[in-house]
């Protein structure tokens, strides 16, 4: 099949499409990952738990409290889902996360996946892991815009706007702001700070607690576009590790643009070659460590 | 360890395999005292809807019409989820085999698994009675005495739908193909059709089992130009597509998008708004006479919905099989085998059907089409028969089968 | 560790199939060896690789492939296979030896992600139906491994147990003789301390090199035997799932002792099996059990009871 410019740009939306999703999830991981240490395999779990309160919200909580009629809508799930999950990721810190801080890091990792596989195998228990449609996507991003040199759905298109938005919208918190700079020296030296009369695990708390909430907000945002499936996360979390190992470990920066360009790159792997599209983020992650073992953005110390 | 000590073990070892007789000789009357029939299908994963939990319902309720019980001996049914994965299928299916004295597997769904299972079955000498996989391969090259496949083929699919897809002017195609055996064998067995009848395949994509996203599919089968994407998947991944070819408008267009293998189950998930006017083919539609629906009616009361082909399919498999070992006064496999291949099989779900040397069980197959949301009078009235064919037209004719069971 | 315990256990080994199903045995020594040698890494040269799948799942692939199609006997194989892993090993090593820890952990899991791919979209592969119908075999061209022997009414297949249990205990001896070695403490050095195993002379990067290619090419033994055991090399064995759960036997078990990794294998598998009518809430189960490890016992089942004997176990 020949190649044409129109297929390429069509496949790099899409692909965009898919690194939006990649970007908030890799944030969320960079910043738990800049102070906590702890490379929280859960994300991905996190990220369905956050589709699945959407959905149960919407289908299921109205007969649950005695309201058959009540269906929690698209723009509640926004705001609401990611502060219920993020409450849970608070939780978890404080119970569980917290009691490892003192022994090596690998358990920090080991720990989250254990908990990943207890949320995904509880959710596979009551749901198809191909897939539940949520239904609850508003009439306004129903319909599709022409672009030129494709159809693409609205929703789709909403679904990229509003992700930038919050990914650059943390960004601009942590790098220019004062609590981001709070945020950014508990990175480099919590004792100091903590003479400053900050409380770093209060901070440590929060910060775990925001990224859940990040990869919960990824969760409602693609429920309408992928229907919402216990392995979902599964599937993600793996591609996500490499995007921040591609963009340097705790970089804020680096997670949100690499996981951008590298859901374009998947994209164009399947004009150019389809095969290849699952294995090249990972072919990309070895010649970057081979090249800047930090990653693009990240710095060696 | 000292270097004595090993070779006293080494002796034991080499003792111990010196030992044992071979196997003994096939036993009359039913063996272990019990009739076992194992359901083993997709009951949590992408294909669940078509055969599942119901394949089940059918399996047990064919168990209960039969009386519970035959030539004196209990029989019993028992359940797995294969999870479309044929290192499972195969595991438990041995597993089964070995420790279940489980005389009987059908369901099967997934072509992959059920490759696995036949083949085990074989092996172990066991009745395999597929009621859910596609592919040809379980009557040609991968054929067992064993194997029996009950309900419909993907040549089958293709010779009554797809080829009148192409006689209705859809003559050049692009596939999106479930990337595993079954999603094969069905391109492959529909591009014959296309090219036979002047059509012409201009491109296909595979994509793997159990996919959230077809965007980036479809883009590439909108791209090729093609009038027809003929999607050569199923369930969870065939509704999955439709769906999204409807999100970026692709139908719109001109490009229609054809299902090869269509249940009734996803007919009713998709809505008739969407689905409606496509073509399909099917072993078995639940309101085709008095019989069926009577049936139907008793299962869907049991289960929730009306049975799908496959669900049907495996209840009839099951009460033919029963009839079988009562009729051969054993369950041994040969004698039960035989006396399968020799029975007219005719009820609420198969018309005309015989069980061929190749393991093929060819019965009437129908064209169907999707009814119009005007035309439906009732939850459950999602499609019409359009054409019946006739088995010995629909199905592979015997004498093209590359099975090795088959006398030329 | 006592003489005798190893020669009860050895014994049992070879009794076992009289007793329980060969098949699922096999499975569990399969498992069990598969874990040793991941321990050999995590336990002993402190290197946490989360690609482990790679080397068993691909080992099985290769095995299975020269079985099915160029006609090789079970042994050569099986050793196709090993040395299909340890070449493997060698090129995940060399590339991920450069970082530590989390990156190290990372690292591993990208390389064995391509390798799934790989599995997935490879024409010799099968994909999704995995390679199918493995013949077992004549072993040395002269012993029929499918062989089946009928025994007090059950129809056991003793020639596959017994050369999956050889290559068990061969594998297994091999990692207990690397770990008692010179080389063996060298690794244990750089685990406790690596500036000063630095300072010492030696070179550490080759020793975790070879660390690595050890346990690989030994994890590629265990998937290879695998595949003879249930004639089929499929993506479960190359998922990162697979990985995921030789972490879990590992540290169930005990990290750093020469049975828990038999121990947590053998329990784990157990549960598989047992709980699989349970659907997946097996996940949850395993999911649930990786935390209270985690929190609780690090020191792992094995490690606990050695505690508590003051022995090392």
């Amino acid at each position: 099949m020949e190649i044409t410019l129109q297929a390429v740009l069509a496949q790099v939306m899409l692909g965009l499409n898919n690194g939006v999703f990649y970007a908030l999830l890799s944030l969320g991981l960079a910043v738990i990952f800049g102070l906590l240490n702890i490379v929280n395999f859960a994300h991905g779990a996190l990220y369905m738990l956050g589709a699945f309160v959407a959905l149960l919200g919407y289908s299921y909580l109205g007969p649950l409290i005695g309201m058959p009629d009540f269906q929690m809508n698209y723009w509640a799930a926004l705001v609401v889902v990611p502060l219920v999950v993020g409450g849970l990721g608070i939780l978890l810190e404080r119970t569980l996360l917290r009691r490892l801080y003192k022994v090596d890091h690998l358990y920090g990792l080991l720990l989250t996946f254990g908990v990943a596989l207890i949320i995904q195998g509880f959710f596979t228990n009551y749901f198809n892991v191909s897939g539940t449609p949520y239904d609850a996507k508003p009439e306004i991003l129903n319909g599709v815009v022409n672009l030129g040199f494709m159809v693409f759905p609205k929703y789709r298109l909403w679904a990229i706007v509003v992700s930038l938005a919050v990914c650059f919208g943390t960004w601009f918190v942590i790098e220019r702001t004062k609590l981001g700079a709070y945020l950014r020296a508990g990175t480099e030296n919590p004792d100091l700070v903590r003479a400053f009369g900050i409380n770093v695990p209060l901070m440590v708390t929060l910060t775990y607690g925001y990224g859940v909430a990040l990869a919960a907000f990824a969760g409602v945002v693609a429920a309408p576009i992928y229907s919402v499936s216990p392995v979902m996360g599964a599937e993600m979390i793996i591609v996500v590790f490499a995007v921040v190992v591609i963009g340097g470990m705790g970089s804020i920066m680096g997670a949100i643009v690499s996981g951008l360009l590298l859901g374009m790159v998947e994209g164009l792997t399947k004009v150019v070659y389809p095969p290849a599209s699952g294995t090249v983020i990972f072919l990309i992650m070895v010649l970057v460590l081979l090249v800047k073992p930090a990653g693009l953005f990240g710095r060696e110390n | 360890m000292n270097r004595k000590m090993m070779k006293v073990l080494a002796g034991a070892t080499a003792l111990a395999l010196a030992a044992g007789p071979a196997l003994a000789a096939p036993t009359r009357g039913i063996s272990d005292g019990v009739v076992k029939i194992g359901v083993l299908t997709d009951m949590s994963g992408v294909y669940s809807a078509i055969g599942g939990k119901g394949t089940l319902v059918a399996v047990e309720m064919a168990v209960a019409d039969f009386g519970g019980k035959v030539l004196g001996k209990p029989i019993q049914v028992i359940s797995a989820d294969h999870q479309n994965k044929a290192d499972i299928a195969s595991t438990k299916a041995r597993e089964w085999f070995d420790t279940g004295k489980v005389d009987m597997v059908t369901g099967l769904l997934n072509s992959a698994c059920a490759l696995a299972v036949q083949k085990i079955g074989a092996e172990k000498r066991r009745i395999t009675m597929n009621t859910g996989a596609g592919s040809t391969d379980l009557t040609n090259k991968d054929c067992t005495p064993y194997g029996i496949h009950y309900v419909y083929d993907n040549y089958a699919l293709a010779n009554v739908a797809g080829s009148e897809i192409v006689r209705h002017g859809g003559k050049n195609w692009f596939f999106i193909t479930a990337d595993y055996a079954f999603g094969h064998s069905l391109e492959q067995n529909t591009s014959r059709f296309v090219k036979k009848l002047g059509g012409k395949v201009v491109g296909s994509v595979r994509h793997p089992l159990t996919t959230a996203d077809f965007s980036s599919y479809l883009m590439q089968a909108q791209g090729s130009g093609a009038k027809i994407i003929g999607l050569a998947n199923a369930g969870g991944d065939f509704t999955n597509a439709v769906k999204q070819a409807k999100e970026f408008g692709i139908t719109q267009k001109g490009q229609q998008v054809a299902g090869m293998l269509v249940f009734d189950s996803d007919v009713k998930s998709l809505g008739l708004n969407t689905a409606q006017g496509m073509l399909y083919a099917s072993g078995f539609y639940w309101d085709r006479d008095k019989a069926s629906r009577d049936w139907s009616k008793r299962f869907k009361a049991k289960y929730g919905a009306m049975p799908t082909m496959d669900q049907a399919g495996a209840y009839s498999a099951t009460m033919n099989y029963l009839k079988a070992v009562k009729a051969a006064g054993t369950d041994d496999p040969d004698a039960v085998m035989a006396k399968l291949r020799s029975m007219n099989i005719s009820d609420f779900f198969a018309v005309h059907g015989k069980i061929r040397a190749d393991g093929r069980m060819v019965h009437d197959m129908y064209l169907m089409e999707v009814k119009k949301p005007s035309e439906s009078r009732g939850e459950w009235d999602i499609a019409k028969i359009i054409r019946t064919v006739p088995g010995d037209q629909a199905f592979m004719p015997l004498s093209e089968s590359s099975c090795s069971q088959v006398r030329k | 560790m006592n003489r005798y315990i190893w020669l009860i256990l050895f014994a049992l080994g070879l009794a076992a199939p009289f007793a329980v199903y060969p098949v699922f045995l096999m499975k569990l020594l399969c498992f069990g060896l598969f874990a040793c040698t991941f321990n050999l890494l995590l336990g002993y040269a402190g290197l946490l690789s989360f690609g482990h799948a790679a080397f068993f799942g691909g080992a099985a692939y290769v095995t299975g492939y020269l079985v099915k199609n160029s006609g090789l006997t079970p042994e050569l194989g099986v050793l196709a296979g090993t040395l299909c892993a340890g070449i493997l090993g060698f090129v995940f090593g060399s590339l991920a030896i450069r970082r530590q820890g989390i990156y190290f952990a990372m690292i591993t899991l990208a390389l064995a992600q391509i390798v799934y791919f790989v599995a997935l979209k490879a024409p010799f592969t099968g994909g999704e139906d995995g390679l199918q119908d493995i013949p077992r075999g004549m072993l040395f061209g002269v012993i029929d491994l499918g062989k089946v022997y009928a025994v007090g009414g059950k129809s056991l297949e003793l020639n596959l147990y017994y050369f999956v249990f050889a290559v068990f205990c061969l594998g297994f001896w091999l990692i207990c003789r690397t770990i008692n070695s010179p080389f063996g403490q060298v690794l244990k050095a750089i685990r406790e301390n690596e500036p000063r195993a630095v300072s010492l002379g030696y070179r550490v990067e080759r020793f975790k090199l070879m660390a690595f290619v050890i346990s690989a090419a030994l994890a590629g033994t265990a998937g290879a035997t695998k595949a003879l055991v249930f004639q089929l090399a499929s993506l479960t064995d190359a998922n990162w799932h697979t990985s995921g759960e030789v972490v879990l036997m590992t540290l169930l078990g005990g990290l750093g002792t020469i049975l828990g990794p038999l121990v947590g294998a053998f329990t784990v598998v157990t549960l598989h099996s047992e709980l699989s009518s349970a659907g997946s809430w097996v996940t949850v189960i395993i999911g649930f059990t990786f935390v209270v490890c985690v929190l609780l016992f690090r020191r792992g089942v094995v490690g606990e009871l050695a505690r508590l004997l003051k022995k090392s176990l």
